[in-house]
């Protein structure tokens, strides 16, 4: 059949035609093309990549960041706890030193109240003794006024007086 | 890949193309006999009036031609370019007057020229009883000498075409790829891309392994040529319309170029593989024609396969058209018209199915003899 036999002229203006259209697409379209996919694609994976590591740092950062708040968290706790066992502590040392401090307030009031005491007791006796004797003398020189009434005293206390 | 289901319509195709060739074989003969009992040109005439011969116009239509048909009466002639026993000559092609049975006679550089079924015969002294200057043989072919022929026809102009639409659509893709530096495909890159990926993807890699890049720009090259062609070889009028990847012209440098990469990539298994097979010694008798023979067989079944394909679509879509002129009938019309938009969309996916099949046995062939044995 004809449509079986190759014209020679259409073989030669094919090959030229098609080598020269393999080198002009290959220099000028795939080259670049090809090219340009590939960094693409890198670029692409890249980024994944990159969106991955952020992602995987980012759940990094969230576990430490919840471990630094459990840890604030822990050591709150902790401040606070020891807070109240100082603020407990102060309170019942200055509690015990109040006690003390007033005991011995108490027990210096107490001395003085004594000593006080003491001096009012003695200025009491003085006074007693020197108001006594003024008394007794004023009764005594009032008594010893009276000579009628001494002699009778005298008299009555001498009959009294048995000469035994 | 899967690719069960190509082949299982490749085997319904060629049902299809088998049917059709008998058919045409049938026609043919008609046409012999009717053509040895009248003798007179009237007579001729009548007959080929009477009966349209739907597989001479299918043929015609698929053929090569030196002028284009654009519409009605009108032709557009082309340039021929011929390398002669004299160097080369040229002359359009309307110097011949629409005459293609070696009636005319082209005179230049002191030779003589006549076409004779769109091919350029050197005339012979004296004409035959038909007024023919051709000698022909018993089955009407003409056996006269012929210069090189290297004109401007259909298919070469059809040949520029598709390289100039090839050129603007993947330069304006790779500028596409310079402008947008790294940036997502736009307008006819996005349309583009996906394919070229598929090529890389789907054909190359599975195929070539690591070394698929080196092969990367023939087997793009090959696969938009072949696709673009079949494409435009659908359009009916103008700028398309030729048979191109049709033409075993175009399919032997096609798969030539496969062949010649095969054979200039192989790599010492290869050769090992086909000149000393793992058999036993005495195998090699028979062993070594058989691989030798398939280093040809996988090429020229490439060349076959496109050629064959592209062309039964065409004869196809022709001859659902031309029902009715063979019924004689405008009332067959939408039959035959409903039929062609049918095996027209077929069509489409075919043009794109051949140049995926050429295409991944190319990189198969290739693959082959660049694997590497561990």
């Amino acid at each position: 059949m004809e449509l079986l036999v190759p014209e020679i002229g259409l073989v030669i203006l094919q090959t030229i035609a098609f080598l020269l259209l393999m080198f002009l697409l290959a220099k000028f379209a795939w080259k670049p093309v090809l090219a340009a996919i590939k960094e693409r694609e890198q670029s692409i994976d890249e980024a994944l990549n990159k969106a991955e590591l952020a992602k995987q740092e980012m759940t990094r950062l969230t576990a430490q960041n919840e471990e630094l708040i459990k840890q604030a968290r822990l050591e709150r706790d902790l401040i606070l706890k020891e807070a109240k066992s100082l603020k407990d502590s102060i309170v019942h040392e200055a509690k015990t030193q109040a006690h003390t401090e007033g005991a011995k307030l108490i027990e210096k009031a107490k001395i003085e109240i004594e000593n006080q005491k003491k001096a009012a007791l003695v200025e009491l006796k003085n006074q007693v003794s020197s108001l006594s004797l003024d008394i007794a003398e004023r009764v005594l020189r009032n008594q010893l006024q009276d000579k009628a009434a001494q002699q009778a005293l005298v008299t009555t206390l001498l009959k009294d007086v048995e000469l035994n | 890949m899967d690719c069960s289901h190509v082949f299982e319509f490749q085997v319904k195709r060629l049902i299809v193309v088998f049917t059709l060739f008998l058919a045409f074989f049938s026609a043919s003969g008609v046409l012999a006999q009717t053509d040895s009992t009248h003798i007179s040109e009237e007579a001729h005439r009548e007959t080929i009036k009477k009966k349209f011969d739907i597989g001479k116009f299918a043929l015609h239509h698929i053929a090569d031609s030196h002028s284009w048909h654009v519409i009605g009466d009108t032709y557009i002639s082309l340039p021929v370019i011929l390398y002669t026993r004299n160097g080369f000559v040229n002359f359009s092609s309307s110097d011949f007057h629409h005459d293609d049975e070696g009636v005319v006679i082209v005179e230049r550089k002191g030779l003589r020229f006549v076409k004779v079924h769109e091919k350029i015969y050197y005339a012979s002294e004296t004409a035959n009883e038909h007024g023919q200057y051709v000698d022909l043989d018993e089955k009407h072919h003409a056996i006269n000498a012929r210069p090189i022929d290297v004109s401007l026809t259909k298919n070469a102009c059809t040949l520029l075409i598709s390289i100039v639409v090839i050129l603007a659509v993947f330069l304006n893709v790779a500028n596409g790829y310079k402008k947008r530096k790294g940036m997502s495909p736009k307008g006819l890159q996005s349309w583009m891309e996906p394919i070229i990926l598929f090529v890389r993807d789907d054909i190359a890699k599975p195929n070539l392994g690591h070394k698929y890049e080196r092969f990367m720009p023939y087997l793009l090259t090959v696969f938009f040529f072949i696709w673009f062609n079949n494409m435009l070889g659908l359009v009916p009028f103008l700028p398309g319309g030729a048979n191109l990847t049709g033409n075993i012209a175009v399919t032997l440098v096609l798969a030539t170029a496969t062949f010649c990469i095969t054979v200039f990539n192989g790599n010492k298994y290869y050769w090992k593989h086909i000149f000393m097979p793992n058999v036993p010694w005495w195998m090699y008798i028979v062993m070594v024609p058989v691989e030798l023979f398939g280093i040809f067989t996988k090429p020229i079944a490439l060349m076959i396969r496109l050629f064959a394909n592209i062309t039964a679509g065409h004869i196809l879509v022709l001859s659902l058209i031309c029902l009715v002129f063979v019924f004689d009938s405008l009332y067959i019309a939408p039959v035959s018209v409903a039929f062609a938009v049918f095996i027209g969309a077929i069509e489409l996916l075919v043009a794109f199915i051949q140049a995926f099949i050429f295409t991944i046995l190319s990189a198969l062939f290739i693959g082959m003899a660049i694997e590497e044995h561990h």
